[in-house]
């Protein structure tokens, strides 16, 4: 499985809310250069912010996803606005808290905050808040043609759904 | 920005600050740049995907518990219309095109382009004012 950055759907209001968890571990291997030891001193492995936004984005995906059984091919539109303060380390645990604000035909908002968990000092701490803008592909503007099958939502996602009972939610194409 | 006013009791005063409000969140520019004249594609640097996150956000600030403001697709901005051959014929908008856009769109101001309408040149068309004046028709309706 390629580019997952949540690990579990942990939590799910319908149409509203959607929680997902990721584990930051010491075994992906962009955390070695991110940052390598160097001159300036040893190796300080943290985890690059944009793919804290890229699991927002995913959490609140899959929630904009889930409002229309999956059938729509949800793509991140917009960054409203994206503040995150604080740093996530191996060891450590991500949660993306995603709701939606607004949705219709063309796509959705959504608002998310960040947190994470360390076990040596139990405890969520707010690490950020990002707003998006997600919009359905097969409805764009220009009236461009996509493919009948979602790709969006694929094999990567089938499993995150699967493990998580969401897959309950996918109706079939029309 | 308030929602304590009712809409229907909402001057175009407190629309244009609403509307400004708006457009300096969704597009990131600064208030003085947002005139009544300005064209959103053209000076405020609207990308299509901004029209979708300009719509929820006047959806936002026009709604009240009472009276929810929302705007169909195609309402506003003119969404797939434009893809009907009948409507646009090489790169022109035909005299049946500007009729049904006229009809649809009475916000918009098409005597900007009536002597050339070329189609590429309907973004010159979506202005500060025109959104002021769609948000009060609406509101009035």
């Amino acid at each position: 499985m390629r580019w997952m950055w949540i690990d579990s759907v942990v939590e799910h209001e319908p149409g509203r809310r959607l929680v997902a968890v990721k584990n930051c571990s010491l075994a992906e291997e962009h955390l070695h250069d991110h940052f390598p030891a160097g001159p300036e001193g040893p190796a300080d492995p943290v985890m690059p912010a944009s793919l804290l936004l890229e699991g927002m984005a995913q959490t609140s995906g899959i929630l904009v996803g889930s409002l229309g059984g999956f059938r729509e091919k949800v793509v991140l539109a917009k960054i409203v606005s994206a503040s995150i303060e604080g740093e996530v380390r191996p060891g450590q645990t991500v949660r993306y808290d995603a709701v939606v604000e607004q949705h219709d035909a063309a796509g959705a908002a959504t608002k998310g905050v960040i947190d994470r968990w360390d076990h040596r000092r139990p405890g969520w701490v707010r690490l950020g808040a990002v707003e998006l803008v997600f919009s359905h592909l097969d409805r764009n503007r220009s009236g461009q043609k996509f493919p009948e099958e979602n790709f969006v939502f694929g094999e990567n996602f089938r499993t995150i759904l699967q493990t998580t009972g969401l897959d309950r939610l996918v109706s079939a194409r029309d | 920005m308030s929602h304590t006013e009712s809409p229907t009791a909402m001057g175009r005063d407190q629309i244009v600050k609403n509307v400004q409000e708006v457009l300096e969140e969704a597009l990131g520019v600064d208030p003085e740049e947002v005139t009544m004249e300005a064209t959103l594609t053209g000076d405020l640097k609207a990308e299509s995907i901004d029209f979708l996150d300009i719509v929820f956000r006047l959806e936002k600030a026009f709604s009240t518990p009472q009276k929810p403001f929302k705007i169909g697709q195609g309402e506003l901005f003119s969404e797939n219309l434009l893809n009907d051959p009948e409507l646009v014929k090489d790169g022109r908008i035909t005299p049946k095109g500007l009729e049904v856009l006229r009809s649809k769109m009475p916000h918009l101001d098409f005597a900007v382009i009536e002597g050339d309408p070329q189609i590429s040149r309907l973004p010159e068309l979506f202005t500060v004012k025109s959104i002021v004046d769609f948000v009060e028709r609406k509101l009035a309706a």
